[in-house]
């Protein structure tokens, strides 16, 4: 595992906040991802070593959460609330209008790599629907319109760096 | 007489009979005491309590108190304490004895609830029954009958799971069978700890698996085929080969090792083809090894003796054993006898009969393997105590013959009775083999029944019955499974025959006629019959070998005695 | 700007020009005497103000704190922990994301309150997993109040210490189930604990007393120790003492987050004069009153409420007052304070399609009845929907939420079956007509919600 020192050094802070080292797990993956974009096998036998668990132990955990990927995303994270209230609010049609700018299908990465959008359940952001996030940015009232500008500006981010 | 004490009793009532039970119990174990029978699947009286898969729930209720004056509130009607029910069902697994509890497992609502819980369990299973190898013993299927509705109102897709997965070299996976009931998951964590299997993705999508690069290998993997309570998991040595209403079942004991795990022996038409652990909760609890399932191929082995050889010809019975009884008196007394911690109690009291008559000094080959902690003991013999018990031996014995090898190196023994033992792998060389004259009484040829001038064949566990005395002195019997091949008489009848023969006593031919001569003249088997040893096994008093340093370490059931 | 309607205490600084979540900002506003105050008193005196205040949990059960507090083992010998639950995940409600993100030091002044009071040593804070920002807000806002001396060891230059860490979920509904929150916090897979006998009081974290508050009860307890129980008490309607946050979502005009005394108004004044009523040209049909667990309400509907006094009212929804025994008498609950609300484009079967989806994509899989039935469920809503739909679906639905409703390990069982046992008995006929509904054109205003 190549992880940075800082990550390493955050690890093995958050290790300490437990009596317990299984605690830990979460925290980890969620620093491991961070850093790696998803969670592979290697790192889930490296946690269970470092917090002195079974492989399987870390594994039945990586696989409940969502928010845990095994294979890595987009490069730009499209979270849309599926959910009840931001539904009654064109909220699929939100998430149609990414994948048309996008030319791809929920839970893929699209064609030119720059991005991979899912619905998930309630970002409690109800209020304020249809709620999108993008990679851990929170965005509201994304109707359609709304979805293309995101889009647009995704799109030009992406311009400007392969310039 | 004593009165054991009872104050760890506690009385609850179910279904509107009393029992008293120790506290403690849970209430499907309760009701079992009374004959009622309260289904359930992820419940396992030798694992801990998971309570999901939510068959055995019961309406629960507590004698009713008077809050104010903690007085009894009494029901005009019954004239009995008035019982306040909870209105939601319980679970009986987890729902421990406790004053004044009373259960109701026969109500509208447990049958609506059993009736639920089974209908969900089958929406997604594939009702592959007619190929299923768990139909006789899926408890899916006996509680689908007992307790369903008896029609799917599903018309939904199935979810669709991976079908066929070796989990290991042993044990097959059905994935869609699953009822998610975590007995093998708790099993390979608690008792073989192994944690290698867990449940991926979650909901009705979560699915049994073994974490991706390990493997279900350990010696006790086979145990989780035994409590999968569906089809889920399968041996993939029984699978597929017979169906289990056509098998009988014989109690045995595992060879093993000196736990003498209880085992099953399945058969039919003299055909082994399983075998598995029989619950007895001082020694093995429901549990055995994966290794001690293989043994019943020894039955039909290509190295099999089935007839008797004497000077290398094949021979009846009678002829080799007038030939063995000729060799060993015409030695004189330089006659050895090598017994083993393999035979019987039985087989070992006649060994030492032999030679008591013969006037030769007997060993036996001590056999020592790596203890598990769990239910392989170091002591491979299954049998070592009752070489002792039966005055076969007085000191434990080594893994090697040397004293013999000595004694036939400096020409004082020139013939050696060996009973179920290869005299090769106990160390003594070709050279040792070539200088005496050898009478072998075994099951399989090798190289001492090469060597031999007379051959016996004999019976291996699943033929015979007869007993065995396991590392706490607990007296365990085996019983025949399985007859022997054509020909081969029973080992007792053959030492008995043979002890006659060398002008010895005429004693029993079979355990239940040989027993009164054991519990005539060994103090430890006083007043045992064979018949009477109970399926539990008895406990032996095993004082008088205390100060004997038995080397085998913890078990599950076991404690070493201190060391003083 | 707050209605006029509204009393906001936990939100007074929510959305207010210039506020911002750090220490600096909070002390200006007297953030933290409370606590000074606080730790001067015995601890004992703490959970009697708590009691007397009659605060009953926001997390949605509404069960009383003080009673909760009262519950602890504290003589166990083994430490005592507090979980704060961050991990609002109720669809329809969106009140802790506004404290945690907009005034993170009310939750910890509150938190450190609650922990002195109880004699606790350490707190985690269990965020759900899809507040980034806000578990990073509340990080930086711990190390400043631990920099302050208001976290940490020998707070407020006193005797005690106590220290807080954020724990991060990770996007599972069932971590908001407080056993399934402890269990996922040990690091494991969140399968909620059978109680009896694992009741967090007792055998809690780590298997030591817990206790585990929701964000808004533990911001109230700061101003319950600030102006004392009975003061506290005398906000809002006996029994339903203090305010209560708001949200509402959905079909109204204006949606959003709201604070009111509880009981103070109703739920017709709330989303008509509040949320500006329907949109231009629509009716509500249905509303959903407290998180999307709740049953749901008709707007057609009439509630017969039995007095003490033997009197009957007769209410419509407008007529119920937002506090939780009313919601109650009304055949559902005030849960979390999240109200859905529904105008006539929603069809009911498609709207708990929209749900049964997601209850069984947050189903845990544990036990069979919530496992299996909350994807039967969906699926026969799904297939509704997306395929042949049947007359007699809609009391299929009904009758596999009744094997699931009380026969489940935990609380999500019912949570699970109330949307379809109230979407099916309130709109059947909506159900047994889904068939012919299909066959007519689609509305071309329609939504899609499954």
């Amino acid at each position: 595992m190549n992880l940075k020192p800082e990550t390493l050094q955050r690890i093995d802070e958050v290790i300490t906040h437990y009596p317990v080292k299984r605690s830990a797990v979460l925290p980890l993956l969620h620093l491991v991802q961070e850093e790696q974009g998803y969670i592979s096998r290697e790192a889930i036998e490296w946690i269970a070593a470092k917090l002195e668990l079974q492989p399987i132990n870390v594994y039945e955990v990586v696989t409940f959460y969502p928010m845990f990927r095994q294979h890595p995303v987009g490069r730009r994270h499209i979270k849309v609330c599926r959910t009840l209230s931001c539904a009654l609010n064109g909220g699929y049609r939100t998430c149609e209008e990414f994948e048309k700018e996008f030319a791809t299908q929920r839970g893929a990465i699209s064609p030119d790599g720059e991005v991979t959008i899912e619905f998930v359940e309630c970002l409690a952001s109800c209020g304020s629907g249809p709620a999108v996030m993008i990679d851990d940015d929170l965005h509201e009232k994304v109707d359609c319109a709304k979805a293309r500008a995101l889009a647009a500006q995704i799109k030009a981010e992406a311009a400007a760096r392969t310039k | 007489m004593t009165q054991p004490a009872q104050t760890d009793l506690i009385t609850v009532t179910i279904d509107g009979r009393e029992i008293a039970v120790p506290k403690g119990t849970n209430m499907i174990e309760a009701a079992r005491l009374l004959g009622i029978d309260i289904p359930h699947y992820c419940y396992h009286p030798k694992l801990s309590v998971a309570g999901n898969c939510r068959m055995c729930l019961v309406e629960m209720g507590m004698l009713a108190f008077d809050p104010a004056t903690k007085q009894p509130v009494m029901d005009p009607a019954s004239g009995k304490q008035k019982v306040n029910w909870m209105p939601k069902p319980v679970i009986a697994c987890f729902t421990n004895a406790a004053p004044g509890l009373h259960i109701r497992t026969n109500t509208p609502l447990v049958r609506e609830c059993r009736e639920g819980v089974m209908e969900f369990l089958l929406i997604n299973h594939p009702l592959d029954c007619p190929i299923c190898d768990q139909a006789g013993e899926c408890k899916l299927q006996e509680q689908a009958t007992a307790y369903g509705r008896g029609y799917s109102r599903f018309i939904e897709q199935k979810n669709v799971k991976p079908k066929r997965t070796l989990l290991g070299p042993r044990v097959m996976l059905d994935d869609e069978r699953c009822v998610l009931c975590s007995r093998c998951i708790r099993f390979s964590k608690e008792v073989a700890k192994d944690d290698v299997l867990g449940f991926v993705d979650r909901g009705s999508y979560s699915t049994l698996t073994c974490y991706p690069g390990r493997r279900l290998e350990n010696n006790y993997s086979l145990n989780t085929v035994d409590i999968c309570p569906v089809g889920a998991l399968t041996s993939v040595d029984f699978r597929f080969k017979m169906r289990v209403w056509f098998l009988k079942q014989t109690p045995s004991i595992d060879t093993e090792s000196s736990v003498g795990v209880n085992t099953t022996v399945w058969s039919r038409e003299g055909v082994i083809y399983r075998i598995t652990p029989r619950r007895n909760d001082a020694v093995n609890d429901t549990w055995m090894p994966d290794s001690g399932r293989e043994l019943y191929k020894q039955v039909r082995a290509e190295n099999r003796l089935t007839a008797a050889l004497a000077a290398g010809q094949s021979a009846t019975l009678d002829a080799a054993l007038a030939a063995a009884a000729e060799l060993l008196k015409s030695a004189a007394s330089a006659v050895a006898v090598v017994g083993s911690g393999r035979s019987s109690v039985d087989e070992q009291f006649l060994t030492r009969k032999l030679a008591a008559a013969l006037k030769a000094p007997a060993w036996i080959v001590g056999r020592a393997g790596e203890g598990d902690g769990i239910l392989l003991s170091t002591d491979r013999n299954p049998n070592t105590r009752g070489a002792l018990v039966t005055g076969l031996i007085k000191a434990l014995p080594g893994p090697q013959l040397g004293e013999l090898a000595a004694a036939i190196d400096a020409g004082k023994v020139t013939t050696v009775l060996a009973v179920n033992e290869d005299l090769a792998a106990a160390g003594l060389t070709a050279a040792q083999l070539a200088k005496v004259r050898v009478i072998y009484l075994g099951t399989h040829a090798n190289a001492t029944s090469a060597a031999a001038q007379v051959v016996l064949p004999a019976l291996t566990v699943f033929e015979k019955s007869g007993a065995f005395i396991n590392q706490q002195f607990r007296l365990q019997k085996f019983v025949t499974a399985v007859p022997g091949p054509a020909g081969v008489s029973d080992d007792l009848a053959t030492l008995a025959r043979l002890l006659v023969a060398v002008g010895g006593p005429k004693l029993g031919e079979t355990a239940t006629t040989l027993w009164p001569a054991l519990a005539a003249e060994i103090p430890a088997l006083a007043s045992v019959s064979f018949a009477g040893i109970p399926d539990e096994g008895l406990p032996l008093d095993s004082k008088p070998w205390a100060g004997l340093r038995f080397g085998e370490g913890a078990s599950l059931h076991f404690q070493p005695a201190a060391a003083t | 700007m707050p209605h006029p309607l509204e009393r906001r205490v936990i939100f007074q600084h929510i959305d207010e020009p210039g506020y911002s979540p750090d220490l600096a900002c909070y002390l200006r506003q007297g953030g933290y005497a409370v606590l000074r105050k606080s730790v001067q008193r015995p601890p004992a005196e703490l959970i009697d103000e708590v009691k007397r205040s009659g605060l009953r949990g926001r997390g949605g059960a509404g069960f009383l704190c003080g009673l909760k507090w009262n519950l602890v083992d504290r003589k166990s010998g083994k430490p005592i922990y507090l979980i704060v639950n961050a991990d609002e995940s109720e669809p329809g409600t969106f009140k802790d994301r506004y404290i945690i993100h907009q005034d993170p030091h009310q939750l910890i002044e509150g938190i450190m309150i609650s922990c002195y009071a109880n004699n606790v040593k350490q707190a985690y804070i269990y965020i759900r997993g899809e507040f980034p920002h806000g578990a990073r807000i509340l990080e930086t806002a711990i190390a400043e109040a631990r920099a302050a001396n208001f976290v940490g060891p020998n707070i407020c230059g006193g005797a005690y210490s106590c220290e807080i860490y954020v724990h991060r979920g990770a996007g599972a509904y069932i971590c908001g189930e407080e056993t399934g929150l402890i269990e996922s916090l040990e690091g494991k897979r969140p399968y909620p604990r059978i109680k009896p006998p694992f009741f967090p009081a007792v055998l809690g974290l780590y298997q030591c007393p817990t206790i585990v508050n929701n964000v808004e009860t533990l911001c109230h307890v700061k101003h319950i120790a600030d102006i004392g129980g009975g003061a506290y008490a005398g906000i809002g309607t006996p029994n339903n003492t203090g305010t209560r946050l708001i949200g509402v979502s959905g079909h109204v005009q204006r949606p959003g987050y709201f604070e009111f005394e509880s009981g103070k108004i109703t739920l017709g004044r709330l989303l008509h004069e509040v949320c500006g009523g329907p949109l231009p040209g629509r009716k509500f049909k249905a509303i959903i009153p407290g998180g999307s667990s709740s049953k749901i309400l008709r707007c057609d509907e009439r509630f017969k409420i039995k007095q003490k006094d033997g009197t009957v009212l007769d209410w419509g929804y407008e007529d119920i007052p937002l506090d939780f025994d009313s919601f109650a008498a009304c055949g559902t609950m005030g849960g979390s304070g999240g109200v859905i609300v529904m105008d006539d484009r929603v069809n009911l079967v498609e709207a708990l399609g929209n749900l049964n989806a997601f209850y069984a994509h947050e189903s845990c899989g544990q036990c069979t009845p919530c496992r299996e039935g909350s994807l039967w469920m969906k699926k026969i809503t799904a297939r509704m929907v997306h395929g042949e739909a049947r007359v007699e679906d809609g009391e299929l639905l009904k009758n596999v939420a009744d094997q699931i409703a009380g026969r489940t390990v935990c609380p999500f069982g019912e949570a699970c079956s109330w949307p379809t046992q109230s979407f099916v008995q309130k709109f059947g006929d909506e159900f047994k007509a889904y068939a012919e509904t299909k066959r007519q054109p689609r509305p071309v205003d329609a939504l899609t919600l499954v």
